[in-house]
């Protein structure tokens, strides 16, 4: 019953925005708004649905956001400067990801290090590694990248929309219904009890990590899709953005408890917020300001609803 | 570890005491020594300054010796106050600096000053009054930002009608260039009889100038053009304007001219931005000071070509 409590509640948080922007300027129920919300949500709930399931382990990873900006440059590169195909690019793109975000895990794992210090080393390296690649310039793609993240047949959502949909019902069936996702909350919720149980608590983390590099791949090839371009500097700040979902939706920085759909909930609170600020003419400080008391009034009342 | 940082620092101090250079009047003889002190060089724009400032010492390695040393973030003005610091403990006879910040920076440029080191502004300017409560006189060298963005929005104007309404896309609102260049498009677009109907930051970068122009597209539709402060927050806007179906009907302006940009100058779907002479800039400003340095005359003011391209 709770999980359907919080939702709700998460629903209402969503309508009021939507209402309080929609009565501030009359052009936020449009058509518009909906295509630039369902546009920007992708890269976001790609991420956030692989921080969720890091985070039930009681992990987190800080290097999403620069591993973003290095997947878009590998992007950028082999489809600008070598003529790769898409689906070729895309493959690559999501490899690296993998590859980064496993070995974030591993030696977090495996060293028996907080995965909270080992993510903040990979934030450093993987933006080194997307000036390097892209010797600091920024990659126009064009056309070739373009329709994954244009809206298709008439509609306003595009297909990195919809994939990034089925991507999140995936991880919620994965996170709720499959052995795996119920191993993660184990771990996270007490490690000692899953270890004297017989279960491996090393593997399972270290695969959370990978998958989460794997979608920060592909969320990187939908975010060159929108622009057309890749640009090196991009995803700075964006796994705050990530991890605020992700709080927002009510999984715990501790471990053990945690929900994808919620943390896509939490994309989308997070979205409407970001484009009724822009609509209504929010100056940058006031857009911080309020960013912030929304994340923390979030948490404030999912801590409060436990108590 | 725990008793090396203390030892780290006093080493830092004692190096930082030691007498350096001497002043300007007394340069030991040999090649000058200059330090370029830039912004962030994983920024393109700092990269191709930087690179060209290379270019230039080894053009003219006889005449002196370069130091190249940036920051890693563009806001991070501790670091770059850090390097000001280093650069007049290492001796050299020159800095050339892209202030990170206006007004910040003033205080150990002084320093500096004090010690004997030349100082020449590229750039970002350093902020008058700050200056002058300072009592510190820095010349700068480089473009008018202010009379490239007007030119790149006279050039927009003449594809609009008037009374239509206008966006900017600002930079880092503390950002001097960056205020320079929303005045500038505001100067031509009042001009003229333009509307402003929106301005907001894009923060100089791609993806949050993306969001913003979809934004204001979706909350003002009868907006025509969109004014950005830097190349890559025009192709933030092209594709934004792209994905709201209004390519062609959006007029997109730049500033910078990055090479990432010229496939959309060629279509039309950016209508024009502001060359500088990136590769030039630091370049302006070494000579600057190696003209001083040699003449020993008073340093002035200079002011850098800017070029509207369309093409």
């Amino acid at each position: 019953m709770r999980r359907f409590t919080d939702f709700f509640i998460l629903m209402g948080v969503l309508a009021a925005m939507i209402g309080l922007f929609g009565v501030l300027r009359d052009s936020f129920f449009s058509l518009g708004t909906l295509g630039t919300v369902a546009n920007r949500i992708p890269a976001l709930a790609l991420v956030a649905t692989g921080m969720t399931l890091v985070m039930v382990t009681g992990g987190i990873d800080l290097s999403v956001g620069s591993l973003l900006g290095f997947c878009g440059a590998v992007t950028g590169v082999l489809m600008a400067d070598l003529h790769w195909g898409l689906m070729m690019a895309v493959t690559a793109c999501v490899g690296v990801g993998a590859l980064l975000g496993g070995t974030t895990g591993a030696v977090s794992v495996k060293l028996r290090l907080p995965s909270f210090i080992v993510s903040l080393g990979m934030l450093e390296i993987a933006r080194g590694l997307a000036f390097l690649t892209t010797n600091s310039q920024t990659k126009y793609i064009g056309a070739d990248i373009e329709t994954l993240g244009a809206p298709f047949g008439g509609m306003v959502i595009s297909p990195a929309f919809v994939i990034s949909l089925l991507v999140v019902v995936a991880g919620q069936v994965m996170l709720s219904q499959m052995a795996i996702g119920r191993h993660l909350i184990a771990i996270g919720a007490n490690r000692e009890a899953a270890l004297v149980s017989g279960l491996s608590v090393d593997r399972p983390r270290i695969f959370a990590h990978a998958l989460l590099g794997a979608l920060t791949g592909l969320a990187a090839v939908f975010n060159c899709s929108r622009l057309g371009s890749a640009d090196p500097n991009a995803g700075t700040g964006f796994e705050l953005g990530a991890i605020a979902a992700v709080v927002v939706g009510g999984t715990s920085l501790m471990g053990g408890r945690g929900s994808v759909v919620k943390s896509f909930m939490g994309v989308l609170i997070i979205a409407t917020l970001e484009a009724g600020l822009i609509q209504v003419g929010a100056t940058e400080p006031v857009k911080r300001v309020v960013t912030g008391l929304v994340i923390v009034a979030a948490v404030l009342a999912d801590t409060w609803r436990r108590k | 570890m725990k008793c090396l940082v203390p030892l780290l620092f006093a080493s830092l101090a004692l190096l930082s005491c030691k007498p350096t250079g001497g002043p300007a009047s007394s340069v030991t003889p040999g090649k000058p020594k200059v330090a370029l002190v830039m912004k962030s060089l994983a920024n393109e724009f700092f990269q191709t300054m930087a690179e060209g400032a290379k270019k230039h010492q080894a053009a003219h390695a006889g005449d002196y010796e370069l130091i190249v040393n940036g920051i890693k973030n563009e806001t991070d003005l501790a670091e770059q106050v850090g390097l000001v610091d280093q650069m007049v403990s290492q001796g050299v006879q020159a800095i050339v600096i892209a202030p990170a910040d206006s007004k910040a920076l003033v205080t150990v440029l002084k320093r500096a000053k004090a010690a004997g080191v030349l100082i020449i502004n590229i750039d970002n300017k350093l902020d008058a009054d700050a200056l002058k409560q300072a009592g510190l006189s820095v010349p700068f060298v480089g473009p008018d930002n202010r009379a490239g963005a007007k030119a790149v929005g006279e050039v927009l104007a003449k594809k609009l009608k008037k009374g239509d309404e206008v966006a900017i896309i600002e930079g880092v609102t503390t950002a001097f260039n960056g205020q320079q260049r929303k005045a500038g498009f505001e100067d031509a677009m009042n001009a003229v009889g333009m509307k402003i109907v929106a301005s907001q930051s894009g923060q100089w970068e791609m993806e949050k100038a993306n969001g913003i122009a979809a934004g204001i597209l979706a909350a003002n539709p009868n907006v025509k053009a969109l004014l950005c402060a830097n190349d890559n927050m025009a192709l933030g806007a092209a594709a934004a304007a792209q994905s709201a179906g209004k390519t062609g009907q959006v007029q997109i302006v730049g500033f910078d001219n990055i090479a990432a940009l010229k496939p959309l100058l060629a279509d039309g779907r950016v209508l024009a931005t502001c060359d500088q002479h990136g590769d030039q800039l630091a370049v302006f400003g070494i000579e600057a000071a190696l003209k001083v340095l040699k003449d020993k005359t008073e340093p002035a003011d200079q002011q850098t070509p800017v070029d509207v391209i369309t093409k």
